[in-house]
This record gives C-alpha cells, sequence and structure tokens, in this order.
C-alpha cells in the first residue's frame, strides 16, 4: 500500500481516516528520509478494558468526516510550526467496527535527532485526542456505551 | 431550513444523524432540536459544543439554510 491510496497524502504529511487496517508498517517506511536519523511511531491499539468496564471486546468510532480530515491537518501543521525539522508526519486514525488488538490510530514523524521526533510524536497523539471530531462506543460484557474517557472539544491552536 | 449534523451521543439520542430544522440563530435550530427530540437529548446538547460549518459557534449565531449546524459531544478518538 501507498499513501495516495487512502486519501489525504500530501507529500511529506500522510492525513487519513479509513474503515480499513492501518497500514503501520508503510508508515514507518514511509516517514524515512535521509536526513533523518530518528523515527518515532505510535500506535494506539484497542484494549480489554476501560474505566468500570471490563471484558471490552470491540470499539466502534464514530467521525464527522468532513472535519476530521481538516483538524488531523491542523495537528500537523501546528507540529510542524514547533519542530519545524520535522521530515514526514503521518497521522492515521481508523473509523468503524475495531476488536481488542487491532491499531486504531498511527502517528510516525520524523525528525534528524530523536528528541524532537519523541516530543512531537507526543504532542501529535494527545493533541489530536482533545482537537479531533472522533467519537469512540466501546461495547464490553456489562454493554455498548460510549466512552468516559472523552474530552470537550477544543481548538488546535497553534 | 439549517442542516443539522449530530454525533456520537447526540446521535443515538435523537434517532437520526441528520435533520433540516427552521431557525434565523443556532440557539432557535437548537430549540427545534430539543422539541423533536426531547429531554434526553437536550442534556446532551447542554454538554456538546455547537458548530456552524465546522467552526466553534454561539447560541445567538445566525444561520441560512446553507448553514450547517453540528452537535459535538465531547470528543474520544485516539
Amino acid at each position: 500500500m501507498t499513501p495516495g491510496e487512502l486519501q489525504g497524502d500530501q507529500g511529506q504529511d500522510w492525513i487519513a481516516v479509513t474503515e480499513r487496517a492501518l497500514p503501520v508498517d508503510r508508515a514507518l517506511a514511509w516517514a524515512t528520509e535521509p536526513g533523518c536519523g530518528a523515527i518515532v511511531t505510535f500506535c494506539g491499539t484497542v484494549r480489554d478494558h476501560s474505566p468500570g468496564r471490563r471484558s471490552v471486546t470491540s470499539l466502534e468510532y464514530e467521525v464527522y468526516p468532513e472535519h476530521a480530515i481538516p483538524r488531523l491537518e491542523e495537528v500537523a501543521a501546528s507540529a510542524r510550526s514547533r519542530w519545524p525539522m520535522i521530515g514526514r508526519l503521518a497521522l492515521l486514525h481508523r473509523s468503524g467496527r475495531l476488536v481488542v488488538g487491532e491499531v486504531s490510530v498511527v502517528v510516525a514523524v520524523s525528525t534528524p535527532h530523536r528528541a524532537e521526533a519523541f516530543d512531537s510524536a507526543e504532542y501529535c497523539i494527545d493533541t489530536l485526542k482533545h482537537t479531533v471530531p472522533v467519537w469512540k462506543r466501546e461495547t464490553w460484557a456489562g454493554g455498548t456505551d460510549w466512552s468516559w474517557c472523552a474530552h470537550e472539544i477544543e481548538d488546535v491552536g497553534t | 431550513m439549517a442542516t443539522l449534523r449530530l454525533f456520537g451521543p447526540a446521535r443515538v439520542e435523537a434517532g437520526e444523524a441528520r435533520a433540516e430544522l427552521a431557525g434565523r440563530t443556532v440557539g432557535q435550530v437548537l430549540e427545534a432540536a430539543e422539541v423533536r427530540y426531547g429531554e434526553p437529548f437536550a442534556r446532551v446538547v447542554a454538554s456538546s459544543q455547537i458548530w456552524v460549518n465546522g467552526v466553534a459557534a454561539t447560541t445567538e449565531d445566525p444561520v441560512t439554510d446553507e448553514d450547517e449546524v453540528a452537535v459535538i459531544p465531547p470528543v474520544s478518538g485516539g
């Protein structure tokens, strides 16, 4: 799979929301650049428990499609303004139903040195959790309901 | 008639994801929605942010037939 097979490839940024399995290995390979000596890849995966809920079996991600991609692009632009040395940056998010162990989100970022790669990847995942219109519905042994780990949506800022 | 888009718990309480509702302001559109969908929906709205065309809005903001009002409950991506 190449970046162009998922919507939103913009050269040095790869932004996508997809119902298909996220291409983690491909994102890592894509982020590799000659001028960058560090790549940090963060994967969020579906966990089998959440606060007050044992035996979570699946999640359903609902997305506001017209605005999730622009928000992810804002996150990428904000990260680049803070860390201008970023080489390539991938922000990929799943939609639809996922079972335990599946990858729900990928951040892959390359920089010349490792400190900026760690810092910018952490910034991207922390920021996207608070700024992108996505909702997680959990199914566990006791029922199905929206995640308790929710945040009032914020603007991305710079 | 403005377009109302509903997501997450707002969609579930309303029983639909999209509606066309009359109103000259965001507040009037939301009042029409709360009449249509009832108290559980109104409680979700009270804890949600409201967007017009992807931008945070207030209840006083005007809306036209071309505008999309969205109820954005607390988000949980990642």
